[in-house]
């Protein structure tokens, strides 16, 4: 299929929110915002992918970009994951600064040589004369009521990858000032995209985007005493409503939105939990050996003092991602985070002398 | 554009529309990309040479010279444990300095793990190009300094580079071609496939180089593809094919030339096949007596690069007893150089481990950086801070590791023996 210029954009761009002012804005929108500001900031940015051109990405994100940048910034590929990431790889080489979209999570496995064995190895392969300044974007996960193939979590392969940054927005805004942060980072960055929250609207004013933490650092989303519940992408509006529902139980529950997954924000993590004395991680993706067993490893080596209970987790089964007439039995709920909650040992706090 | 092209109306009666495939015809004439029958050849045919090309030709000889003596050097080098391991392009000196001087200054080479040969040609140091072979690093020269891409371990993963770089180039206005070469076992991969089409999409400024050498280690090209050829694959993609001697050096070099020339000027990729022959064995941990006879080899030993052009050379008395001996000297002196400074222990900075991995590195990084460096503070019986709070045990443990490392290299030894 020949694109041009003149016969793209069949719907309403997203970017197309209200010029100035804040505006009910979807992450979505955040995000193709913040590739078409990237792309007019520096000419090196390249926009690659299937479906990214006349139809705008299946999810939209991309919308407008080919219209306004012409093909050779937003680029319709053959449909072959590792080809895209290979040839965006040479083109790194070559100094530009890729922007690849994989079309769904368990669509990227093609390109996983290209990433682990050239892109997360290039910079040190030669001593850093080739960096890979490469954002790969990959909407994941599930909740979607997707087919088989479209809702995997897949994080931890990659957090398992020295080389690779690992960033996961949770707001609309985090999705501008991380994707922006991601393609101008020398290093390459999977940038992984919740996909149900991309219709989640906040208030936000693109035209002047909020200022943002640099990549790597944890935030806070609600402050309590009781117990941390740590967790990042999809999962953070359940844990706020977890949080939420948990005051009725006399619970004030802090929660933690990762954010970046690699580099781990050590500090920012281990100052929460020590706070609060107890830790639950929550997150789609398998628990076996998944990003929550590194996370409560982690926290249990730098903070066994200060736990009054071990860090549990809560996340999807270890079974391939179900379909989706039955996957609200896989995802985390809140009921799941609130049980969880009820087994940090509470009885410890006021068990007296000798209990065991 | 539809791979069907529509041919609206309706047939003479008016009663049936026609088909949208009765006006099918293939989007491009398909002719011009197949490969020549027999494979191109320039020694013995008696061309006739203009001064440029006499010149080119003995610059061929003097590449093969020090090519074949470069071979036999690193071979020497694997033996005496200062090479973890060398994939040795004997018999395949022709393709790999052709490939080289096919390129100007400012195009790339995209290698495997088999052409240290092409990047020294290309005029990398041959201390450098064969870094990741001795071991004390991944690349040992400047890719962007050199414009040669590391070397690729994993087959056929370098194409899709060579095609984003070249595309990159020409994205930029700059005039840069990308010249890839891999074996014929690669051409099975995925890679292969993906790069050959993205190449033919993008019209990229792109020359594959297959050197088809027979084997995948033990596994003959019968067992790996049932093309007629390599180079007709290239139709499957709208890439045009070329087949060439590939022990014939200056035939590889025209052949390689033109495709070049064609990239250069727009014309798109072209997928070129050398029929040569891997004269050793896969690299020194390998026993080719397993899977091939000496009668096997032996026609391809009378069909040597190296002979062949030179015997050409003084039928053409373009070569005297006095320059084959300069060249020779000249080889000899190179491989000395080469033997020198290899037979020195490289300088190893084990904080280096950390150095790369990211532009900056991370927190976790840092604190493992400084770890190491607590162990061989250790270990050198300095005193470190770092040594009161705890590491002095795994210090000991990995001096003990240190210890293993040099048992490993004597293993290099008694296999290569």
């Amino acid at each position: 299929m020949t694109t041009t210029a003149a016969t793209t954009a069949t719907s309403t761009p997203a970017r197309t929110a209200p010029p100035g002012g804040a505006a009910p804005t979807t992450m979505a929108q955040a995000i193709n915002r913040a590739l078409r500001d990237a792309m007019a900031a520096d000419d090196a940015v390249h926009v690659l992918g299937e479906d990214v051109g006349a139809l705008g990405g299946v999810f939209r994100v991309t919308d407008g970009l080919t219209a306004e940048f012409g093909e050779e910034r937003c680029t319709d590929t053959p449909l072959a994951e590792a080809g895209i990431l290979g040839t965006a790889a040479g083109m790194a080489m070559y100094g530009l600064r890729p922007v690849v979209e994989m079309q769904f999570d368990a669509f990227a496995y093609p390109a996983f040589e290209q990433l682990v064995s050239h892109v997360a190895r290039m910079r040190n392969r030669t001593r850093g004369s080739l960096p890979m300044p490469l954002t790969i974007r990959i909407p994941y996960g599930g909740g979607i009521g997707g087919v088989e193939h479209h809702s995997d979590s897949s994080e931890a392969y990659y957090m398992a990858t020295p080389g690779l940054h690992v960033v996961t927005p949770a707001t609309a805004a985090d999705a501008y000032g991380m994707l922006r942060q991601a393609i101008a980072s020398d290093d390459p960055v999977l940038f992984l995209e919740p996909k149900r929250l991309y219709w989640s609207k906040e208030t936000l004013d693109l035209s002047s985007p909020p200022a943002c933490d640099p990549l790597g650092r944890a935030v806070v989303r609600r402050t309590g005493t009781a117990a941390t519940l740590i967790t990042y992408g999809p999962s953070l509006p359940v844990c706020l409503e977890a949080a939420e529902a948990a005051r009725e139980e006399g619970w004030e529950l802090e929660v933690l939105d990762l954010r970046t997954l690699v580099p781990f924000d050590d500090e920012t993590v281990c100052a929460a939990v020590r706070r609060t004395g107890r830790a639950v991680v929550v997150h789609e993706a398998s628990g076996f050996a998944g990003p929550g067993a590194e996370i409560a490893a982690r926290v249990t080596e730098r903070c066994f003092h200060h736990l009054q209970a071990p860090v549990l987790r809560v996340t999807g089964f270890d079974i391939p991602y179900p379909p989706p007439m039955l996957e609200k039995h896989h995802l985390p709920g809140v009921d799941r985070v609130l049980d969880a909650v009820a087994r940090l040992q509470w009885e410890s706090d006021y068990t007296e002398g000798g209990a065991r | 554009m539809s791979v069907l092209e529509q041919t609206p109306g309706r047939d003479e009666s008016g009663a049936r529309p026609t088909p949208p495939t009765a006006g099918w015809r293939p989007r491009t004439d398909p002719a011009p990309l197949l490969p020549d029958e027999t494979p191109v050849r320039l020694i013995g045919t008696g061309a006739r040479l203009d001064k440029r090309r006499k010149e080119l030709w003995r610059e061929l000889y003097r590449g093969l010279v020090r090519g074949r003596r470069y071979n036999r050097q690193a071979t020497a080098l694997t033996r005496q444990g200062r090479l973890a391991v060398y994939p040795s392009s004997t018999g395949q000196e022709a393709c790999e300095v052709a490939a080289a001087l096919a390129l100007g200054e400012r195009d790339w080479l995209f290698p495997s793990y088999r052409d240290t040969l092409a990047v020294v040609a290309r005029g990398v140091d041959p201390v450098e190009a064969l870094t990741l072979l001795r071991g004390d690093w991944h690349t040992g020269y400047d890719p962007r300094a050199t414009r040669v891409a590391p070397l690729s371990t994993p087959l056929a993963t370098q194409l899709p580079h060579a095609v984003g770089l070249a595309h990159a180039a020409r994205l930029r206005g700059d005039d840069v071609v990308a010249l890839a070469m891999v074996g014929d076992g690669g051409t099975s991969e995925g890679d292969f496939h993906e790069a050959l089409n993205f190449a033919a999409v993008w019209r990229a400024p792109v020359v594959f180089l297959v050197q088809n050498n027979g084997f995948a280690i033990s596994v003959p090209l019968a067992k790996q593809t049932a093309a007629p050829s390599i180079a007709h694959k290239a139709v499957g993609y709208g890439v045009a094919g070329r087949l060439v001697d590939g022990n014939d050096a200056p035939a590889v070099h025209q052949v390689l030339s033109e495709a070049v020339a064609r990239a250069r000027s727009g014309g798109g990729p072209t997928l070129v096949e050398a029929l040569t022959y891997r004269v050793e064995a896969h690299t020194n941990a390998d026993d080719a007596t397993r899977y091939r006879t000496e009668d096997e080899v032996a026609p391809w030993l009378g069909h040597d690069p190296v002979t062949l052009l030179e015997a050409e050379l003084r039928q053409r008395k373009l070569l005297t007893d006095g320059e084959a001996e300069r060249i020779a000297e000249e080889a000899e002196a190179m491989a000395a150089d080469l033997r020198s400074r290899m037979n020195a222990d490289p300088v190893l900075d084990p904080a280096e481990l950390f150095a790369h991995v990211y532009a900056e590195p991370t927190p976790q990084l840092r604190e493992q950086a400084a770890l190491l460096r607590a162990e061989l503070a250790a270990e050198a019986g300095e005193a470190e801070p770092a040594r009161a709070t705890g590491p002095a045990p795994a210090a000991r443990r990995a001096s003990g590791r240190d210890d293993r490392a040099g048992d490993r290299r004597q293993d290099h030894q008694e296999r290569a023996a």
